[in-house]
């Protein structure tokens, strides 16, 4: 059923990774993206490789699900691979017409593949361990500071978990749409790209019409909930630091703190 | 005591054309004047566009009167500087079920309400307990709301006003959109919350059977008030209320046929109970 | 014009050990000019059927056939068949979209790749049958109320000259007024346009009043395919599964109880004040 599909890719389990404050995990995603800049060469990344492995035995996701997210990615990929590999100068190890690879190509395009692919893992562990209200909960907190540069932190947060709640039955609309057009004659598949645009506009405008009419039923339910911005507002749930989550945070900064050291002292 | 006040209510609203020039004046409430008392149970019939849901927001300060006065639990709705302080005191439920809920939690969505009023994380917790165990929905707390029925969404939404601890209940049309299972679930819930809790229900519908079972029947028409009184004296009037568009029980209208065929039943007959026995006393 | 649905089932999980079905060897067969209610509660699998009827939905066993041909056939030509069998879905003004009524109403014949003048005339033949004024052509659908889209929506499906009409709650949302009005227009499209009506509907007074024949569903299966009286008749059954009969079967069998002599079948109004008159005149002749 249509109603039921998870929206972003939370792998459901209970793992210590799991029960982390989803600050910790924003945090933690952040400070290894930073790692994986600061570091270079190739014992900088077996460290970034094995702390990553550590996470991700702890968060008990299979890492086929770990490593969908590279899927995506796959031209990425390629793409920066080959343009390093070719136009990094340096010592000329391989000629062929106007095609030259280098060492330092070589060892570029490596360390930028490998890189990129522990980015994409590193930022799947937030996402498939952490809820997506608990995401935009964690965001909210964590980012709440931004409020005195006069940034909505509390009204984006409320927007985030509104969409949320309201893509599953959009895309519900979608289908009912579709279905009663189809009913009327409509072709959504034959043509060319034109005709296929022109085909949406019975889809799409019926679809702003039933948006804007749930979002201004939703303003007044709100009001009627006595919803009056983010100011005084409690919570049910609210963030609460526990013992883990400060352990993992004192992880982390070992963890950052073994990858400047390394990065200085070698070479 | 009374709850609500309303005092010789205008509401207007201005009509734009395409170039946002003004082309008339719409008046949704004509003078309205209106007291609900405390703890009593209350439905206001009437078709589309009668004034009935404008009247509705206007309790709970989603609109504001052009004229008159509307006090809800003494406050005046216009004097009131912060609405939300005045609107914890009238729940609204609105009658599509998917359009009011917030949370993508059933809890989280009952919390909503009380969270805005600022109630302490340990009371709420309690709250939101309560009010799921009120309308019998305790064992899906912690689901999706996407995944419910929608007399089930509709009591979530009810247990989300419960969980404001209102005086008073609003309730706009909450069951046109459900199917007879689902009417049923929503109504019997209003129903013992005014018996068990004395909490005051407002319940707009275009379904009369919901209406018999009330304290008291307001019929509104063109943005007045045309009928006001008991079921059994408002469904008497059955010639009136078509007039109005609008129907009466098929029992209530079977009497009213055969009276007019020279039998002698008394008017107002609600139930096939009371129309059986009163049927028998004539044979 | 002849529909025929045989033996058809449909499962989410057609594969597994113990599939689990959403509709279950229902089998019958609508023919023109027929009146048919199809009731059910929700999720007793009625919309997933109505959905064959015109091929938006495919069974996972069994046939669906228009005058004889399986609509699923290899070639079968589906865009004519929902033509000819048209759907009116539930909410049906959440549809709309062109910038005026016409408009809105000519895209089925304008799908069916009709000529400019015979879409137009089409489209004013369908607001004539659902009662909209002339005046309304230009207006933007978007600026009626509630009833009136509802019949601009209808009107859309009208367009097509469908020999069935599918209605999926038409009522659904509206007030007293409105109901009578759409049941009225769908009446009209029966009895004077010889169209095929299967009207669902969770109204058993509506049905009682409109339909000759009355199809019950229950999780999945077909339980009733009979007259709107004989089904009544099993009113107790019929609450067993979630529905119930008219309030005034439930005033025939109280009087009977009683020990009045009525006949306990009847199901409209009408026919209860007839009854209950006879019974009288015949106690004081």
């Amino acid at each position: 059923m249509i109603r039921d599909i998870t929206i972003g890719q939370y792998y459901d389990a209970d793992s210590v990774i799991h029960r982390l404050d989803p600050r910790v995990k924003l945090a933690f995603t952040l400070i290894y993206i930073v790692s994986l800049f600061v570091g270079h060469g190739p014992i900088c990344y077996a460290y970034a490789a094995a702390f990553l492995a550590v996470v991700i035995v702890l968060s008990k996701v299979p890492v086929k699900f770990m490593v969908k997210g590279l899927r995506g990615m796959l031209m990425i990929l390629i793409i920066s691979a080959l343009f390093n590999v070719f136009l990094v100068q340096g010592e000329v190890i391989f000629r062929w017409w106007i095609f030259t690879i280098s060492k330092e190509g070589v060892r570029t395009a490596i360390l930028m593949v490998v890189r990129l692919i522990f980015l994409v893992i590193g930022s799947s562990v937030m996402t498939l361990t952490t809820t997506p209200n608990d995401l935009t909960d964690g965001m909210e907190r964590s980012l709440r500071f931004l409020k005195v540069i006069r940034v909505p932190v509390h009204e984006i947060a409320m927007m985030m978990s509104i969409a949320l709640r309201f893509i599953p039955i959009l895309i519900e609309e979608v289908n009912k749409i579709m279905k009663a057009q189809i009913a009327r004659g409509a072709d959504f598949e034959s043509g060319g790209l034109i005709k296929k645009a022109k085909a949406m506009i019975p889809l799409l405008i019926p679809l702003f019409v039933s948006a804007f009419r749930r979002a201004s039923d939703l303003a007044l339910a709100m009001e009627a909930r006595c919803y009056h911005g983010g100011d005084g507002r409690t919570k049910l749930h609210p963030l609460k630091y526990q013992a883990a989550d400060y352990a993992a945070y004192a992880a982390l900064l070992l963890y950052l703190g073994g990858m400047i050291t390394m990065a200085v002292l070698l070479p | 005591m009374n709850i609500i006040e309303i005092l010789h209510l205008i509401h207007e609203y201005k009509e734009y054309d395409e170039n946002e020039t003004e082309t008339e004046t719409v008046r949704a409430i004509d003078d309205v004047t209106l007291s609900i008392e405390e703890g009593s149970f209350v439905t206001i019939l009437g078709h589309n566009g009668s004034g009935k849901s404008t009247l509705a927001k206007h309790v709970n300060a989603l609109l504001l009167p052009t004229g008159g006065t509307v006090m809800l639990c003494g406050q005046d709705t216009l004097k009131t500087e912060e609405l939300w302080t005045l609107r914890k005191n009238a729940g609204m439920v609105f009658q599509n079920p998917d359009n009011q809920i917030i949370a993508s939690v059933v809890e989280e969505d009952v919390a909503f309400g009380p969270e805005n009023l600022g109630v302490p994380t340990e009371k709420l917790e309690k709250r939101v307990e309560q009010a799921l165990e009120r309308v019998g929905m305790t064992a899906f707390r912690m689901n999706s709301p996407n995944r419910l029925s929608g007399g089930q969404k509709q009591r979530i939404a009810i247990a989300g006003m419960l969980a404001m601890k209102p005086k008073c209940i609003l309730m706009d049309e909450p069951t046109a959109m459900l199917d007879p299972v689902g009417r049923r679930e929503v109504i019997q819930t209003v129903h013992e919350l005014n018996k068990q809790e004395g909490i005051t229900i407002l319940l707009i519908t275009h379904y009369m059977e919901e209406a018999v079972d009330a304290d008291r029947v307001i019929v509104m028409d063109g943005g007045r008030l045309i009928m006001d009184g008991t079921p059994k004296e408002v469904f008497s009037r059955v010639e009136e209320l078509k007039a109005c568009h609008m129907t009466v029980p098929q029992v209530t209208e079977l009497a009213y046929e055969l009276k007019k065929e020279g039998l002698d039943l008394p008017d107002g007959i609600l139930t096939t109970e009371e129309f059986a026995e009163a049927l028998w006393n004539l044979h | 014009m002849e529909l025929t649905l045989k033996n058809v089932s449909f499962s989410y999980n057609p594969d597994a050990k113990e599939p689990k079905y959403a509709v279950k060897d229902v089998s019958f067969t609508i023919r023109d000019g027929e009146f048919c209610a199809l009731i059910g509660h929700t999720g007793s699998g009625k919309s997933t059927l109505v959905q064959f009827l015109n091929g938006l939905m495919e069974p996972t066993s069994g046939e669906v056939l228009f005058n004889g041909e399986n609509i699923f056939g290899k070639k079968y030509p589906l865009k004519t068949l929902r033509q000819k069998v048209g759907l009116v879905f539930q909410y049906p003004e959440h549809q709309l979209f062109e910038e005026t009524i016409l408009k809105d109403i000519c895209f089925g014949p304008k799908n069916m790749g009709l000529p400019k003048e015979e879409q137009l005339t089409r489209a004013r033949h369908a607001m004539e049958l659902v009662g909209l004024p002339e005046s309304y052509e230009e207006k933007s659908p978007f600026e009626l109320s509630g009833g009136e889209k509802r019949r601009v929506a209808i009107a859309g499906v009208l367009a097509m000259s469908p020999e069935c009409l599918i209605l999926d709650e038409p009522t659904a949302g509206l007030d007293p007024a409105g109901r009578d009005d759409i049941l009225g227009t769908v009446r009209e499209l029966s009895d004077q346009e010889g169209i095929a009506v299967v009207l669902v509907s969770h109204s058993m007074e509506d049905v009682a009043v409109y339909a000759e024949r009355l199809l019950v569903m229950n999780s999945g299966t077909l339980v009733y395919d009979d007259t709107p009286r004989n089904v009544f008749r099993h009113y107790k059954e019929l609450e067993e599964i979630g529905l119930s009969a008219p309030q005034i079967t439930y005033v025939a069998h109280a009087l009977k109880e009683k020990g009045f002599d009525i006949d306990d079948s009847v199901m409209t109004i009408a026919e209860a004040k007839a009854e209950i008159l006879r019974i009288f005149r015949e106690r004081n002749s």
